[in-house]
């Protein structure tokens, strides 16, 4: 079950014609597939398109009902693979999933789907996860489209544009017999608001129309001599029509005034980011209405030469906002320009910043900066002087902490790593190989732990070179959604074939929690349309691992025993460590309102929680370093004769019994209570209650008289 | 005057719910007759991370008089953002380090509550940032500054802090929306209503008032002895008003605290020994210095005196008055029935620690006797102190403060609490700054168990190299130093740095 529901959304997506449809960007993608008539959806998680893959996932009544098939691929791999479907029959389908990484895992299928060229119109939707918020390394998506000859869009970032692109991308796609990606931004995929419904297509030609009736052509696979084929018909007839729909359709638009002998040119992303730059140096209004020409580019990849010539030809000086590098689409301008002959000046990254995410303040101060040397009739007056409170900025850079990402409250994760700093001290420091995954924050503080991190699924394989005879073994660590993404072959069964001596904790909660929670082969929750409850162990087994060990991930002081076990026993082969306990964001999703509920029924119910004693705690945060957990904080100290805050548990501690768990393993201190309150207590509860009661309070009492004999 | 966007941001850490508040904007809006534009990012910033959630909202009328959508942007741009709400202080902070927050267009709503991050909390002393410093720059900063402390009204109105934001921004008058309309949001949405409706309100009327901050905490008289107390204690107290004026309130407590340990006897050794060093005090000026070195003396040498052993730490969690601050801590009902367990880790040294020192002396030095007897206590200990039997065992434990002046520990920490005073009053003849600087290196002491030993050894290696330097010109400063240096990290990798550097 994922993170976020969008169960009750997802009836929008019955909207008939003419209907305003709010919603998000990616319930809005969701929709314009169904207007397009798909046949097959898929395609795996993984920010900015988790949302995405979740919508589909809950909107699969609605699909069904149009004889749509979704999967949750086990890969990217997997996903760019279902478009074999539209390579020989028109089935319309698309594909999600996170980029650059996504991308990189798809890039074999997607080079054979775009070399053998398609029937049906076949979307590959990719979530741009680039700049602020992103998690990944800052790679442009580009580079795919140009080397495997896949068109690439980018539209306007609100729905309506958004919404025609994916339509037309299919219509795209059949004219030019050629796969087509539409890049999301990060902001674009949750940007909420509004655009006019169409009616739901059902496929005339569907997948039961296809199995029946299978076609072959020899032509259309990638091997010898059809191979050679293919690359000649990229360039003579997909690239020809592709250009020709794009011009007649007018999928890039020509914008704003057509007097001045300046203009820009922006991808379809950034056209909101540049008008409202525009706006705030007063050169447009809030409509987009201004004097000077724009060409918005829908489509980066492939250019169309003509649209550039006509734009450029009556300009001194044209500014292209291009993000991310290299510039690919300057380096092909360029070259457009110079064989048209075309005197223009191409401004881009001479002027732009070469690399970053291109905001507001970046783009208002490249076109103020444009301007002032190529139209200065237009520019702005030089900036204001300087703020005078600015200096209070620079002066807060001491005082604002970072709030890095880290795991969440009760998280069953962060025991392990707290087991991993307990080992270090057990078995001196060694090499961890860190995977991706909500795990990856073991690199942030408190744990600091992890050396590497190589890909999704990759955390064994990253240590697979350290095999010297050395006194001390690595650690990887894997999470269960990059094990069945790749991990188990990759990782686990390439460390049993090459005979490989190292140690992965793999961590089993149950979900690909990190991309929002969705449900993968070993969840154990009940799922009605997916097949779960394939535990990890059998299937690593099962694949020859012979020394296995599974620990419930909250034992600290036993986690730590076979971590020590692990790195000194004589055993050849992998060692590996399944760490279970269930992803506690699902947990209590799942679990507090069942509680609620059955305490207001009457029910007895324990609830547990953690506090610390201000009392005997000293200050030191030693509990603090090694769990980080958000509920565990500080205050301060009341003790008078002390000045450093005391540590303190917040309410909405979740009881997951890690602090006393690391207390009572790294002998940290006494401070530590576990509190159960016991709602609507039976009779057996309260008389025991009254008769400790009695006793202790007369105790209690009696020590209190003692001391007020010297009490001032 | 062409109409322009509202842009909103909002500041707010994972999981407080800024992605709630922000629909409840949106949908205010849309009520209110505007178009509105909602964006984030979230991804991993959901995990406890900063978030920023931003809205631009637009008059509908406007759009329909122009026939077209306006253009709105995805992300706020300093000089072009009209409100910032943060839900916390630091992020009110965050936001002007962004520069969202302009003199000329910025409303900045925040919170003056904090939620400390990773690096505050973690640090082995108080690593917290200045609160106050982020308050001026806001009254610098912000065309307008309204700021309330939303965890309070959202703990008051038993609710979370969205509601609270909401609510403050209501009061606030920031857009052009009545409250009414504000709180058909909420109702409507149909979640926690209650709850959510009384810490709107408590918000809103905060925010209302100009964001007065509450009325200033009078400050308590001090508690002259007007209680009758026992001729033993009057005893004590006389000796204290012996001392110079501006010391006696800290005596006064470190005598409290030593008396609550042991008895009136360990009260009038505190006494005896806090008297050698006024001696000192005096002798090296100390009236010229506010007396500094009494006052750190006095409270250093009390916490030293009152160390945590078993004796205590059992005393401690079975007092009546602890029973009722677990109680309120987690938010007992009046008759609820509650249990409590301790998590307790005595190794066999404590345990040695809390025997007569000739016999923990000879377990310790005997490898036989710590291997057989570390076995039982191998493992750590829950004692659920509610239980008629947890209770009574550290009931008979608490009741060893009889015998603790016997105690192996006892002896230890004795002679080591006398060569640190010893070296306070020769140093006082050296530099009286110097004499200050030895009498906070107790700080170092604290924590039990294994942080307890770290700290002792990194006191031990300040106290050796006072011993080789102390005449050595600005050693003060240097100590103060390796003080710094020894609370940097728990490794000891930047005391080892510092005194390479000696």
């Amino acid at each position: 079950m994922a993170e976020r529901s969008f169960a009750r959304e997802v009836e929008k997506l019955r909207a008939g014609a003419g209907e305003i449809f709010h919603g998000e960007g990616i319930l809005a993608v969701t929709k314009a597939l169904l207007q397009s008539g798909v046949s097959y959806v898929g395609g795996y998680q993984g920010a900015p398109i988790s949302h995405l893959m979740d919508v589909l996932a809950d909107a699969e009544d609605i699909m069904s009902e149009l004889g749509i098939h979704f999967e949750a691929s086990a890969s990217e791999a997997g996903a760019a693979a279902m478009l074999a479907a539209s390579v020989n029959y028109p089935l319309r389908g698309a594909v999600a999933w996170k980029s650059v990484v996504g991308t990189n895992v798809a890039s074999d299928a997607l080079s054979n789907v775009a070399s053998g060229g398609v029937t049906g119109g076949a979307l590959i939707i990719v979530g741009e996860d680039y700049g602020e918020g992103s998690s990944i390394m800052q790679e442009r998506t580009h580079a795919f489209a140009m080397k495997s000859q896949i068109w690439l869009l980018d539209p306007r970032p609100n729905l309506t544009s958004i919404v025609n692109a994916v339509e037309t991308s299919f219509e795209l796609s059949e004219a030019s017999n050629t796969p087509v990606m539409l890049q999301l931004r990060i902001r674009s995929c949750h940007v909420y608001g509004r655009f006019t419904a169409r009616d739901n297509q059902r496929a005339a030609f569907g997948l039961g129309d296809a199995m029946q009736n299978p076609v072959r052509d020899t032509n259309r696979i990638v091997l010898p001599p059809a191979n050679f084929l293919h690359e000649h018909e990229k360039v003579d007839r997909r690239w020809p029509a592709a250009i020709e729909f794009i011009k007649n359709r007018k999928l890039n638009e020509f914008l704003g005034g057509y007097t001045l002998d300046a203009g820009i040119i922006v991808q379809g992303g950034l056209y909101n980011t540049l008008i409202r730059a525009l706006e705030t140096l007063g050169l447009a209004d809030s409509f987009g209405k201004t004097e000077i020409p724009i060409y918005v580019l829908n489509v980066t990849y492939p250019l169309i030469d003509d649209e550039i010539v006509g734009f450029c030809a009556d300009k001194k000086a044209v500014l292209l906002i291009e993000e991310g590098q290299p510039e690919f689409i300057e380096h092909q301008m360029n070259s457009v320009l110079r064989g048209a002959n075309i005197d223009a000046r191409l401004i881009g990254k001479s002027l732009l910043p070469r690399a970053g995410e291109y905001t507001g303040q970046v783009v208002k101060d490249g076109v103020a900066a444009f301007l002032r040397e190529y139209a200065p009739t237009m520019a702005p007056a030089a900036d204001k002087p300087a703020d005078p409170a600015a200096s209070n900025i620079a002066a807060l850079g001491d005082v604002v902490p970072a709030r890095p990402a880290g795991f969440c409250t009760g998280c069953p994760e962060r025991p392990i790593f707290t087991a991993m700093k307990l080992a270090e001290q057990d078995v001196g420091a060694y090499h961890v190989s860190c995977d991706i995954g909500c795990h990856l924050f073991s690199i942030l503080p408190p744990f600091n732990i992890g050396n590497t991190t190589m890909g999704y699924g990759l955390g064994m394989a990253g240590a697979s070179a350290f095999q010297a005879n050395a006194a001390q073994r690595t650690v990887a660590v894997m999470g269960d959604g990059g094990f069945w993404h790749n991990g188990l072959t990759s990782g686990v069964g390439n460390a049993v074939f090459n005979g490989n001596d190292g140690v992965l904790v793999l961590v089993d909660n149950g979900y690909s929690a990190a991309t929002g929670g969705q449900d993968i082969l070993s969840s154990r929750g009940a799922n009605s349309r997916r097949n779960t409850h394939h535990p990890m162990a059998s299937a690593i087994r099962g694949i020859g691992v012979e020394w296995i060990r599974t620990v419930r991930s909250y034992d600290v002081g036993g986690m730590r025993r076979e971590l020590v076990a692990a790195m000194t026993t004589t055993a050849k082969g992998p060692k590996v460590i399944i760490a279970e306990s269930e992803c506690m964001l699902n947990k209590r999703r799942r679990e507090a309102p069942l509680e609620r509920q059955a305490i207001a029924g009457g029910k007895r119910i324990v609830k547990e929680r953690f506090g610390v004693d201000a009392d005997t705690c000293t200050g030191d945060h030693s509990c603090i370093r090694l769990s980080g957990c958000p509920t565990l904080t500080i205050r301060d100290n009341p003790d008078p004769l002390r000045d450093d805050p005391v540590a303190h548990v917040l309410d909405d501690c979740v009881g997951c019994g890690h602090c006393g768990e690391t207390a009572h393993a790294a002998v940290l201190c006494p401070s530590f209570y576990r509190a159960e309150l016991i709602f609507n207590p039976g009779l057996w509860d309260h008389v025991k209650a009254r008769i400790r009661g009695i006793i202790i309070e007369f105790l209690q009492r009696r020590s209190d008289a003692r001391r007020a004999c010297f009490a001032f | 005057m062409t109409e322009r966007s509202i842009n909103i941001a909002i500041l707010a850490i994972g999981g407080q719910g800024g992605g709630v508040m922000a629909e409840w904007v949106v949908e205010l809006a849309e009520r209110g007759g505007y178009l509105a534009q909602y964006t984030s990012v979230p991804g991993v910033a959901q995990r406890t991370g900063a978030t920023i959630y931003y809205i631009e909202i637009f008059p509908e009328a406007a759009a329909k008089a122009r026939g077209g959508d306006p253009v709105l942007a995805l992300m706020p741009m300093p000089g072009d953002v009209d409100i910032v709400i943060a839900s916390e202080l630091m992020e009110a902070g965050r936001a002007m380090q962004r520069g969202l927050v302009t003199p000329d267009r910025t409303t900045l709503i925040a919170s003056t509550h904090r939620v400390f991050a990773i690096s505050e909390k973690s640090a082995m002393s108080d690593g917290r940032s200045d609160g106050s410093e982020i308050i001026a720059a806001a009254e610098a900063r912000a065309r307008r500054f309204v700021h309330i402390d939303m965890d309070a009204a959202a703990r008051d109105g038993g609710s979370v802090i969205s509601a609270a934001m909401f609510g403050a921004l209501a009061g606030s008058g920031a857009l052009p929306f009545p409250r009414n309309l504000f709180e058909a949001v909420i109702r409507d949405a149909g979640r926690a209503v209650a709850g959510n409706l009384a810490t709107f309100a408590l918000a809103h009327d905060a925010a209302a008032g100009n964001g007065v901050a509450a009325a200033p905490v009078p400050i308590p008289a001090l508690d002259k002895a007007e209680r009758q107390v026992s001729a033993a204690v009057a005893e004590l107290l006389a000796r204290i008003e012996r001392l110079p004026f501006i010391v006696q309130q800290m005596a006064t407590e470190g005598l409290r605290r030593v008396v609550d340990y042991q008895d009136i006897g360990y009260g009038s050794l505190y006494l005896d020994r806090l008297e050698a060093v006024v001696a000192a005090d005096q002798a090296a000026g100390g009236d010229r210095q506010r007396h500094e070195l009494i006052i750190e003396t006095a409270r250093h040498l009390a916490l030293w005196m009152s160390f945590e052993d078993t004796f205590r730490v059992a005393d401690l969690k079975t007092r009546g008055a602890r029973f009722a601050r677990f109680r309120s801590e987690v938010q007992a009902a009046p008759e609820q029935i509650v249990d409590v367990t301790e998590f307790m880790h005595p190794r066999i040294e404590e345990v040695c620690d809390s025997l007569p020192a000739p016999i923990g002396r000879a377990i310790l030095g005997s490898p036989l006797l710590i291997r057989a007897a570390g076995r039982l206590f191998q493992r750590g200990r829950r004692i659920r102190t509610t239980s008629l039997s947890g209770f009574l065992l550290l009931y008979i434990l608490a009741a060893g403060r009889r015998m603790r002046r016997t105690t192996l520990r006892f002896r230890r920490e004795s002679a080591e609490i006398e060569a640190w005073l010893a070296r306070i009053t020769s140093a006082a003849a050296i530099d009286y700054r110097l004499a200050v600087e030895m009498a906070v290196c107790q700080k170092l002491i604290k924590g039990y168990g294994d942080t307890h030993a770290r700290g002792s050894a990194s006191f031990a290696r300040l106290m050796d190299a006072y011993d080789r330097g102390r005449t050595t010109p600005g050693f003060a400063a240097k100590l103060r130093q390796l003080c710094e240096a020894a609370l940097a990290d728990d490794s000891g990798a930047a005391l080892d740095a510092a005194l390479d550097g000696l």
